[in-house]
């Protein structure tokens, strides 16, 4: 008798493989194009090689922009997975049917746009419609104002948008982990409180950095919170890309700006990947 | 050497009683097996005695010393895990060093303990290993160092063995048995195998229910049942309906069946009652004229160490078990004589 030949499913990998280049790998190099290409004034832009777009980076004007926009994201990172650890810790000890009907709203929030998040915190924190009118009604502030737009405005929006991502990867984590470990840590001595920071927590360490660096480029992408929620000096880069490409009609300057954030972004994660496997060695 | 008392001990979980009422008095330097089936209180009532459950009612004294109120990490006590847990991020000797660097013992101090521990399970090489790179055995014996670590005044194990092949887990009980020995720490280990209660321990405490049933001895355990459910569950028993008819006989089979000695002869009058006889005090004879009673034979069945024997008599399955060497030769259908050894059955509650 033969062997029954195994049916050879490569084929099957040219789908993805052709979606992704038409899908991705195309409309990147086009952009990494445009981006050396030079703007026709009160028109669009012409095929060139120069690198002026890049230079325009190099004033104090996009630094500062920049280290806003990284310091923005990676302060929402910072409080979305603080907030996120002891939710999805709390959460893994839950009844499993409540587990499941929280996690189900949790998920829920993803389907709503940046916009409709936007729009929605920046009635929240009006002074009209917002959560002031409660705060005066209990007796809680003298006359109700608005609370945006703003920094923390901006912050509540940013994190609210990361949330569920980070509570995404960290749930499932919290909850295959040994609940005898730190019970193990309690009986060899450690307080509560120790046991979680020299047990639970470097055990949980992949997963919080894997959260940290979701949210961080997650956020770094956010362009209409920043114009909703923040005060013009709180405009991130992305709100200038659009603000070029848009508005400005410099495209050119747009998908150098784009590239630019994309490499930034991709150091940073390079970094804290790099950062974190030391650890892992230093502890070998 | 620590002595362990516990007084009326229980614990309710949201209207479900694990621990009910236990008293227990378990001496020093003894190494104690809770025993029973899953869900019968013995992992609850190893966590209280640890402190990672508050007891409900109830006290629980180590030398004398009441424990209510001491937090887990400040008993001083030893703990192995069913899951083991050990930590994965540390190495072998890091997981064992745990316990003496949260008590801020001294570096050099702390090496040459971790270094006398790995002696101690039969590790010596492994200190800079990685957990995940042990097999379950050697996981095992980091587990029971990284306990013994501190010297604790109690050693606790909860289900140690369950993770392990049969073969190597009758081995880890007769090396743990022996350890305890060397050392004289008083241990309790959580088990649900009797033979692992029967191998290891001085005093096994049977449980069912969140009561405790009975606590003796391994032998006097098989010998004298407290009642029908330990004969059950300490190896495999012939249970028989009867009637006791006096202190020392029981009427069984439509026959007065003398029973020398049974468990609590003084207090249990006359009434209903269960005759608990081994296997082994079943005996098969092929002729029938001295027999004591007759029975077919339903089934045979030969295992190499010993042959048992499935025999129906009046309706009630008997059991019999012998040694190769005194093998009846018997077979499916016939019918038998049976003598049953008395001497050493015993009479419980039904």
């Amino acid at each position: 008798m033969n062997p029954r030949r195994e049916p050879a499913l490569w084929p099957l990998a040219l789908f993805p493989c052709a979606a992704l280049t038409v899908f991705f790998v195309f409309p990147f190099a086009i952009m990494l194009a445009v981006s050396f290409h030079r703007r026709v004034e009160g028109g669009f832009f012409e095929p060139a090689f120069e690198l002026s777009n890049y230079l325009r980076f190099l004033t104090p004007f996009f630094g500062k922009i920049l280290a806003t926009s990284i310091g923005l994201a990676a302060t929402a990172a910072i409080i979305v997975v603080v907030a996120a650890f002891p939710f999805s810790y709390i959460l893994s000890r839950m009844r499993r049917r409540a587990q499941s009907v929280i996690l189900v709203f949790i998920l829920s929030v993803l389907s709503l746009s940046e916009v409709i998040i936007g729009f929605a915190w920046s009635t929240l924190l009006s002074r009209t419609a917002g959560v002031g009118n409660l705060f005066h009604w209990i007796g809680l502030v003298e006359t109700p104002r608005a609370y945006t737009p703003g920094l923390v405005s901006l912050l509540l929006g940013l994190v609210y948008l990361g949330f569920p991502y980070a509570v995404l990867v960290i749930y499932p984590a919290v909850s295959r982990l040994d609940r005898e470990l730190p019970e193990a840590a309690r009986m060899s001595g450690a307080s509560p409180l120790r046991a979680f920071a020299s047990v639970t927590l470097p055990i949980m360490r992949r997963s919080i950095t894997g959260a940290l660096i979701l949210v961080f480029v997650f956020t770094l992408g956010a362009y209409l919170l920043p114009q909703v929620l923040g005060r013009p000096r709180h405009w991130t880069l992305p709100v200038h890309i659009t603000d070029q490409a848009i508005f400005q009609s410099n495209i050119p300057f747009a998908a150098a700006m784009a590239m630019f954030l994309l490499l930034v972004s991709l150091a940073l994660v390079g970094l804290s990947l790099i950062v974190g496997n030391e650890r892992q060695g230093a502890s070998t | 050497m620590s002595g362990l008392s516990i007084r009326s001990l229980s614990k309710v979980f949201g209207g479900l009683t694990a621990v009910d009422d236990v008293d227990l008095e378990i001496p020093g330097g003894k190494l104690i097996c809770l025993l029973g089936p899953s869900g019968c209180g013995k992992t609850t009532l190893l966590r209280l005695i640890a402190g990672l459950e508050e007891p409900t009612d109830g006290r629980i004294l180590v030398d004398g010393q009441d424990q209510s109120g001491i937090p887990a990490h400040k008993r001083d006590f030893g703990m192995v895990f069913q899951s083991l847990a050990l930590f994965p991020h540390l190495s072998v000797a890091e997981n064992i060093a745990y316990p003496l660097k949260i008590r801020g013992v001294e570096r050099a101090d702390c090496e040459s303990r971790v270094q006398e521990l790995l002696r101690l399970v039969k590790l010596p090489d492994a200190p800079r290993r990685r957990i995940h790179q042990l097999s379950g055995g050697q996981r095992q014996r980091v587990a029971i160092a990284r306990a013994l670590a501190i010297d604790p005044s109690l050693f606790l194990l909860d289900e140690p063995l369950s993770a392990l092949d049969a073969n190597l887990r009758e081995h880890m009980q007769i090396e743990l048995s022996q350890l305890q020995k060397t050392l004289g720490i008083t241990t309790i280990v959580v088990t649900h195998d009797q033979r692992e209660a029967m191998t290891m321990a001085d005093i096994v405490v049977v449980m069912d229910r969140g009561r405790v049933l009975q606590a003796a001895r391994p032998i006097e355990v098989y010998r004298k049942p407290a009642n029908s459910f330990v004969a059950g569950f300490i190896g495999s028993s012939n249970l028989i309906r009867c009637r006791r008819v006096a202190a020392d006989a029981v009427e069984a089979f439509g026959r007065t069946i003398p029973v020398p000695f049974g468990n609590g002869v003084s207090s249990a009058g006359v009434g209903d009652a269960m005759l608990s006889i081994r296997p082994e005090d079943v005996v098969v004879r092929p002729d029938l004229e001295k027999a004591e009673f007759r029975g077919s034979v339903e089934f045979v069945r030969d295992l190499g160490s010993s042959v048992e024997i499935h025999l129906s008599v009046q309706g009630v399955t008997l059991l019999s078990a012998s040694s190769p060497r005194d093998r009846p030769n018997v077979s499916v259908g016939q019918t038998v004589g049976i003598l049953l050894h008395t001497d050493r059955a015993a009479i419980t509650a039904p």
